[in-house]
């Protein structure tokens, strides 16, 4: 049999950040005591119609601009009918067979279609077994009923799970970056099912899919990927067929378990939604939204990698980084002849470092060490005028106490020790009597022992010393 | 001065403007012409002003019967159903908000057809209205106790909703003035709706002028309401004395058979009486009008199917609990909170509306509407107005077709092709006529459709015909 070859697209919903809910004007929320944010549009009273948010059209046009969408002239929106108690009008406003975006792409993955709706209230089925057929009570929280959501699908361009959860990172990033959203997963601000098949590699079909929801983390949403496609490899090996169903991820156990087919086999009734209007964006609106959209991960990815010649995770890290890439991005200005790489690090490795141990805001938000300051202390490591370790410990006084970099290298005595003084080579030649063996062991062949002398200059030094030099000076004296 | 109940609204409104009646006194007079209603025309009195407590400083606009389809803060609203009792809704429709700011008192809310299901009121679950002409006949539906109040000297105007002719029908029955305007034109907020595409709020009066006045009121676009634009300019009195220059298109397709002898030989008269006042009769072309109730009946009950999913018994109005589980509670307190004729429409609609079907039923109703709309364009490129029947027969009596749904639909052939196509269309009466079998006199309704947004050429143009027939005859009286 020839290999099954994973196909998987995705489907994403995202919860706007905005100020009110799609459809009415209660505000969002979220933790707060439930059935607070409610009027009687988002709850269905008799005879309320829906006036929909301007600023959730404005964000769901960010996201097709930003995913590269045919942004729809004019869109419809439909109702999607079903009875359950978090949808209080036993309808959900969606869009059906004109969504606002059309195809795009993000990445190496096509968009088939984003659309805007309306979120469901939250459901708590009591007794039983924890759903609705067959509980004592059911307890539904209407706060959350009515956030605006764009609904992202993708086509099934996705060939494992790893992938998945890589591609789903950047797409939260892009969002995220948008401003639109909170994104946040455990909170459900950003929630990713996926659609998951098998076929023998090199296949043009499709094969039968399953749907997998409830993967509130990047990692659940690869480890619930992985599980299902080993299920149903296994299952086309010995012969069997997939049978398309919805299977529920459960955190605790790591496993997959079918929703009861009672609890899906609905038949929507979807027709135009007769309380609104077409959605047609003007081109004002259009303008906004391209002007929002900042400069997206994929774009800086690129960038970074083609100009600045950065390894590919230095790209990544910085581009989901906004903050920190624009610091990175102020200090390749400041120092033009710098190596971006070795700037790119000092401030992702070092300056970090120095920030966290004071417990400053890591995504650089907070940060009490200036550029200046920054380019100071990397341009004296860079003239050696202090050594590597030298320069982290400046950064970490600046990050703690702040101060000037150079008085700090001068009331430290962190100014490098250079091998033409004498004074470095008085201290290697000590080194070398003090560790005679090594130098023994050296001359038999054994050049890792040159370690052991360096790290005794370092520690008489105190870091001090520039590395490069200790070793020249070391070799020098070994072959005179 | 007349007896105060026998000044239109439009006379009482300049008096009390003039300072020549005080708005407290003609008020409480009609407050106690209220406690004598016989009809059952109210469901609820408002004899403290509760509805009216925000009325603006000096009332100065006749009070007002209100359809009980109309949200009212604080005060009873049950569209006629049983699902419905006991509820106050939260807010205030649009339409009596927009009255009390205008200063109209608001004298109760009127009986109706079950979710404006019917053509003769006998769906109200709270009794049928009776016909102020006759006792033992219906008063026509869904606005029944809309229009007998009028009728009957228990309310010097009132406000109903038409879908399919639900104004204009009852009014034509019980010899009153009843306009349906253009689609979008009062807004639908509060209204509770039956089939959203449809329905539309308008005046039930004694006279032209008084339906001008009160659509001048109700009128406009509203933020609430997305699909409401109101009628550009306003609305001013009509004072047009002839018709001269004006066209009035009859369909030939008008099927002269299907209607009552009596009707036929006062539609006559009324073309005649349009050439005796200068205005010209035509023949118009409506091919597709003939296939309008078909696409009524698959549209209005699909979209109503949607519309009464939200009476589920959670949230407000009855409750009926069941044996088990929430699912149990929502089947038992919908079998015992909606009628029959609900019931089959809802039937009715979910079925057009599942999947499989939908192409064949609710797609194919919405193309025929789209010609019927077309047939409607093509006639008033030739004609200002269109103008058959109201209805094909005067008031039938109680219980007569309450066993033929299909005859009962039937009454709405000349209401729903206007419905169908959006634009404005008033039913006036014309005079009156022996009903088929005999008895004593009842009034016939005579309907002018005009293009939409053009009521205030169709408020003229009816003016002027209304003088010229100078229909004087008066029911009874609730009393008499």
């Amino acid at each position: 049999m020839a290999e099954l070859e994973a196909v998987i697209g995705l489907e994403i919903h995202v919860q706007l950040a905005t100020k009110t809910k799609m459809f009415c004007g209660c505000e969002l929320s979220f933790g707060d005591e439930p059935n607070v944010h409610t009027c009687p549009v988002c709850l269905a009273h008799p005879g309320v119609l829906p006036v929909p948010n301007e600023q959730a059209i404005l964000y769901a046009l960010q996201i097709g601009l930003a995913l590269e969408c045919e942004i729809a002239p004019r869109s419809i929106f439909h109702r999607k009918n079903y009875f359950y108690p978090d949808s209080p009008k036993a309808y959900q406003i969606s869009q059906y067979d004109i969504p606002i975006c059309g195809p795009g792409r993000l990445g190496d993955v096509r968009i088939h279609r984003a659309h805007l709706e309306e979120d469901a209230a939250k459901t708590i089925h009591v007794g039983g077994s924890g759903r609705i057929h067959g509980s004592d009570a059911s307890l539904v929280d209407f706060n959350r009923g009515g956030t605006p959501l764009v609904e992202i699908v993708t086509e099934p361009d996705l060939r494992d799970a790893a992938e998945a959860a890589e591609w789903a990172r950047l797409l939260r990033e892009t969002v995220r970056q948008l401003g639109v959203s909170d994104v946040n997963m455990e909170e459900g601000s950003l929630r990713v099912d996926a659609n998951v098949s098998v076929r023998p590699a090199g296949s043009e079909e499709l094969g039968t899919k399953t749907e997998l929801k409830n993967m509130n983390s990047f990692r659940f949403l690869q480890r619930g990927i992985e599980a299902e496609l080993a299920r149903q490899r296994a299952l086309v090996e010995a012969g069997g067929t997939v049978v398309q169903e919805t299977l529920h991820f459960d955190p605790a156990s790591g496993t997959l378990t079918p929703l009861r087919s009672k609890e899906e086999a609905h038949d929507y009734r979807y027709f135009p939604e007769p309380d609104l209007v077409p959605l047609a964006p003007t081109e004002e609106m259009l303008r906004k939204a391209r002007e929002a959209l900042p400069e997206l991960p994929a774009a800086r990815i690129a960038r970074y990698e083609n100009e600045k010649g950065l390894p590919q995770d230095l790209s990544v890290l910085l581009a989901s980084n906004p903050t920190m890439a624009e610091f990175v991005e102020g200090a390749w200005q400041m120092m033009p002849t710098a190596n971006p790489t070795a700037v790119a690090n000092w401030a992702t490795g070092d300056l970090i470092a120095a920030l966290r141990k004071v417990g400053a805001n890591e995504d650089f938000l907070d940060r009490p060490v200036s550029l200046e300051d920054f380019a100071v202390v990397v341009e004296m490591v860079d003239a050696k005028k202090i050594s590597h370790s030298s320069g982290r410990i400046v950064l970490a006084i600046l990050a703690a106490e702040g101060g000037d970099p150079e008085a700090i290298v001068e009331r430290e005595g962190l100014a490098q020790i250079s091998g033409d003084d004498g004074e470095l080579a008085a201290i290697v030649e000590q080194a070398m009597a003090d560790n005679a063996d090594a130098v023994e062991r050296i001359r038999e062949g054994n050049n890792k022992a040159i370690g052991a002398i360096v790290g005794a200059v370092m520690r008489e030094t105190k870091g001090r010393a520039d590395g490069g030099e200790v070793n020249r000076l070391i070799q020098e004296r070994l072959s005179s | 001065m007349k007896d105060l109940l026998e000044l239109t609204a439009l006379e009482a409104h300049e008096a009390m403007v003039a300072g020549d009646l005080g708005a407290e006194e003609y008020t409480a007079a009609w407050r106690e012409a209220t406690a004598g209603d016989e009809l059952n025309a109210y469901l609820w009195r408002d004899e403290g002003g509760e509805a009216s407590a925000i009325a603006v400083e000096r009332d100065c606009v006749a009070p007002i019967a209100v359809k009980d389809i109309f949200c009212t803060e604080g005060v009873p609203t049950t569209a006629g159903s049983r699902i419905l009792e006991g509820y106050r809704p939260p807010y205030t429709s649009t339409a009596v908000r927009k009255l009390i700011e205008a200063g109209a008192p608001i004298l109760g809310k009127t009986n109706m057809d079950e979710f404006a299901m019917g053509s003769s009121n006998e769906n109200s679950a709270y009794g049928p209205v009776l016909n102020p002409w006759d006792r033992e006949r219906v008063p026509g539906g869904s606005s029944g106790g809309s229009a007998a109040v009028v009728a009957g000297g228990l309310a010097p105007w009132s406000i109903g909703t038409d879908t399919g002719g639900s104004i204009r029908q009852p009014a034509a029955f019980c010899g009153i003035v009843g306009l349906k305007p253009t689609y979008g034109a009062i807004s639908r907020y509060g209204m509770i709706a039956f089939a959203s595409s449809l329905d539309q709020c308008g005046p039930l009066t004694r006279t032209v002028s008084d339906a001008a006045l009160l659509l001048g009121i109700l009128q406009g676009k509203d933020p609430c309401d997305s699909t409401s634009l109101g009628l550009e300019g306003g609305i001013r009195l009509p004072d047009r004395e002839d018709l001269a220059g004006l066209r009035f298109g009859v369909p030939a397709e008008l099927a002269r058979d299907a209607v009552d002898a009596g009707v036929r030989e006062v539609f006559e008269r009324t073309l005649a009486k349009i050439e005796e006042l200068g205005g010209e009769i035509a023949e118009v072309s409506l091919p597709s009008a003939e296939h309008g109730i078909s696409a009524y009946y698959v549209i209005a009950p699909a979209e109503a199917s949607s519309n009464l999913a939200r009476y589920d018994g959670v949230r407000y109005g009855m409750r009926v609990d069941g044996q088990g589980d929430l699912i149990d509670m929502y089947e038992t307190t919908r079998s015992e909170g909606f009628g029959p004729e609900v019931k089959r429409r809802i039937m009715l609609g979910t079925y057009a509306l599942s999947s499989g079907y939908y192409e064949a039923y609710y797609g194919q109703a919405q193309k025929v509407r789209t010609r019927i709309a077309e047939d409607f364009s093509g006639a008033f490129s030739g004609v200002d107005f269109v103008v058959t029947p109201t209805a094909p027969s005067v008031a039938f009596k109680l219980g007569e077709k309450t066993d033929d749904p299909l005859a009962m639909y039937l009454n709405d052939f000349f209401t729903v092709p206007m419905s169908l196509a959006g634009i404005p269309a008033i039913s006036i009466p014309a005079g009156l006529a022996e009903p088929e079998g005999g008895g004593p006199q009842l009034p016939v309704g005579f309907q002018i459709a005009a293009p939409a947004f053009a009521e205030q050429r169709l408020l003229d143009a009816a003016y002027a015909l209304e003088q010229g027939i100078g229909f004087d005859a008066r029911p009874g009286g609730a009393n008499g």
